[in-house]
């Protein structure tokens, strides 16, 4: 399969804006490949870089090191020309407020030279497809979240790019909006068009990724399609409790371990992550072995294999801010 | 080119659907000062008749280049501040300075629309006898196309630097000394009466716009020399469009 996004060993450090302020660096050396068709999803949370990525990819960043390309063409040595191939609908609504909706469609296809009836004629349709043609000649002003979303994306899909980048698509949509735009997206995708989306939620790249990078502080901690990467986990169950008078000497820790089924237990304060590959009955012999240690169990929790685990056992962090 | 048009096309779009305001801003402050100056105080004869052969270029020369350095800084500070929504133009298929070419172009013309719309108005309130030469027309021109670049260039390297919510101080901190100084109420050339100021006004950009105007409109007026008004409007152009375009790359590329 030919590759249409190469990013190898990307770095990015924003300089300090004021004389106060503190050097950034936002990119680690950063590498992926994707291949034309695919729908590629960068899964992290907020300030692991994913927005920076998208904009390099989109040269409106520039790298301070590594290698960025668009269908082999690199996008710091010529930006003009990558601008031509993709399509971007950037996490802010920056739709131009003195045009009306049909007006911003039709003007951006001018940017790109489509010429005056094949514009039109896409606008049209597009504005049918997103549900907006009754809205078309009003000012944007008074649009929902989820109809400036799907203008945002109108726009970027007027001058028929090859490859879309969308940064955090969903973000702030209510969940009726995020399916109509799951489904979009999913559609735009099976006609052929390779897509790059950012995400903090964890079903969104499970639902629409075939492959998903893993992004935390600027760099890859993983990469593969969201059932690999859930398999991944450790045991794949997770359960997790919060102790109180667990003691430093890791006796309880110790005695986790031997339970049958469990294959990695991560202590961390008051918190203990036991992963498992299997869960029955677990949660009760765990208590049981808290009882015995004079260890109080204030809260458990168990979940099934997916993303978000993967994260947790990534970083030891959680997802959700 | 395509793009380069389109990008004109869209702003100009906007400048016609807001031309009401546009011309209230841009024409009622110059048409208040013709009226009490160029109209009523050479009736209460406080001001000497000839008065308004001196002011009638300073007025034009005012409104076109304060409208055309408006034109481009307002947008920019918006767009860069907060709304982001120049991010659109600045993903078409150009360079970055092509985008702020167009900005400047598009300041140059809300700066000839400005003209021609206080000009005639000006001239009627005040009556001034304007004999001109097709040497004059010239020279005209080239005066209005030049003060016009010279502010729009100005006006970018203000919206690119000064951050959204200095931008009234900005205006107010610069803009009434510029104007004051600008040797838009009086000539440069009578100002031998103070020497020391007669030289120091030379750092502010607007003298030779209002100069020019002087020299092309009104040129049995004392004005100062072609040669220093065409070389410091091309000066300051070529000055101010080369730091513009700088700042607004800067700022469109983290």
């Amino acid at each position: 399969m030919e590759t249409v996004i190469t990013v190898r060993e990307l770095k990015k450090t924003f300089k300090p804006k004021s004389r106060k302020g503190v050097e950034v660096k936002a990119l680690d050396g950063i590498s992926f490949e994707v291949p034309r068709g695919e729908f590629f999803g960068l899964l992290g949370p907020n300030g692991a870089g994913k927005t920076t990525t998208i904009g390099i990819l989109t040269t409106r960043v520039l790298p301070t090191g590594g290698v960025a390309q668009i269908e082999g063409i690199d996008v710091a040595h010529d930006p003009v020309s990558v601008k031509r191939r993709i399509g971007v609908v950037p996490q802010v609504n920056n739709l131009d407020r003195s045009l009306t909706a049909r007006e911003i469609l039709l003007f951006h296809a001018a940017y790109f030279g489509v010429p005056k009836q094949e514009r039109e004629q896409r606008a049209e349709q597009l504005l049918a497809r997103f549900e907006l043609t009754e809205r078309a000649d009003e000012k944007v002003n008074g649009f929902s979240g989820g109809m400036a979303q799907r203008l945002k994306i109108g726009r970027a899909l007027m001058h028929d790019p090859a490859i879309l980048f969308l940064d955090e698509p969903t973000t702030g949509l209510d969940p009726q909006s995020r399916r109509a735009m799951w489904e979009l997206l999913t559609e735009l995708n099976q006609k052929g068009l390779t897509i790059l989306l950012t995400t903090h939620y964890m079903e969104e790249a499970d639902q629409l990724c075939s492959r998903t990078a893993i992004v935390d502080h600027g760099r890859v901690l993983a990469l593969d399609s969201p059932a690999q990467l859930k398999r991944s986990v450790p045991g794949g169950y997770l359960v997790e409790l919060q102790v109180r008078n667990s003691g430093a000497d890791g006796v309880f820790t110790d005695a986790l371990r031997s339970l049958p089924g469990v294959v990695e237990i991560k202590a961390e304060n008051d918190r203990v992550r036991v992963y498992a590959d299997r869960v029955e009955g677990l949660l009760a012999s765990a208590m049981r072995l808290a009882g015995e240690q004079h260890v109080t169990v204030t809260d458990a929790h168990v979940s099934e294999p997916s993303l978000e685990n993967l994260f947790l056992h990534l970083t030891g962090r959680s997802l959700r801010p | 080119m395509t793009t380069f048009i389109a990008l004109l096309h869209r702003d100009l779009r906007v400048v016609r659907r807001e031309l009401p305001s546009f011309l209230l801003r841009v024409v009622l402050n110059p048409l208040l000062f013709t009226f009490i100056f160029g109209f009523v105080m050479p009736r209460m004869g406080i001001i000497k008749q000839g008065y308004t052969d001196m002011l009638l270029p300073g007025i034009l020369g005012l409104s076109m280049t304060l409208s055309s350095m408006q034109a481009v800084s307002l947008p920019l500070v918006i767009d860069f501040g907060w709304s982001k929504e120049i991010e659109d133009r600045l993903l078409a298929p150009i360079s970055i300075a092509g985008v702020g070419l167009g900005k400047i172009i598009v300041g140059v013309i809300q700066a000839i629309i400005a003209g021609l719309v206080v000009l005639p108005l000006a001239w009627l309130l005040m009556r001034v006898q304007l004999n001109l030469t097709t040497t004059d027309v010239i020279h005209f021109v080239l005066v209005a196309l030049l003060s016009s670049w010279l502010f729009a260039a100005f006006g970018m390297v203000i919206g690119t630097i000064v951050p959204p919510q200095q931008i009234s101080l900005i205006f107010t901190a610069l803009l009434s000394p510029m104007i004051f100084f600008g040797c838009a109420y009086y000539p440069w050339a009578t100002l031998y009466v103070i020497p020391w100021f007669k030289y120091a006004v030379l750092v502010n950009p607007l003298v030779y716009a209002n100069e020019g105007f002087r020299m092309a409109l009104t040129p049995h007026m004392p004005h100062m020399p072609m040669v220093l008004v065409y070389g410091a409007l091309i000066g300051f152009s070529l000055f101010f469009t080369w730091i513009g375009l700088r700042k607004f790359e800067a700022r469109a590329l983290d």
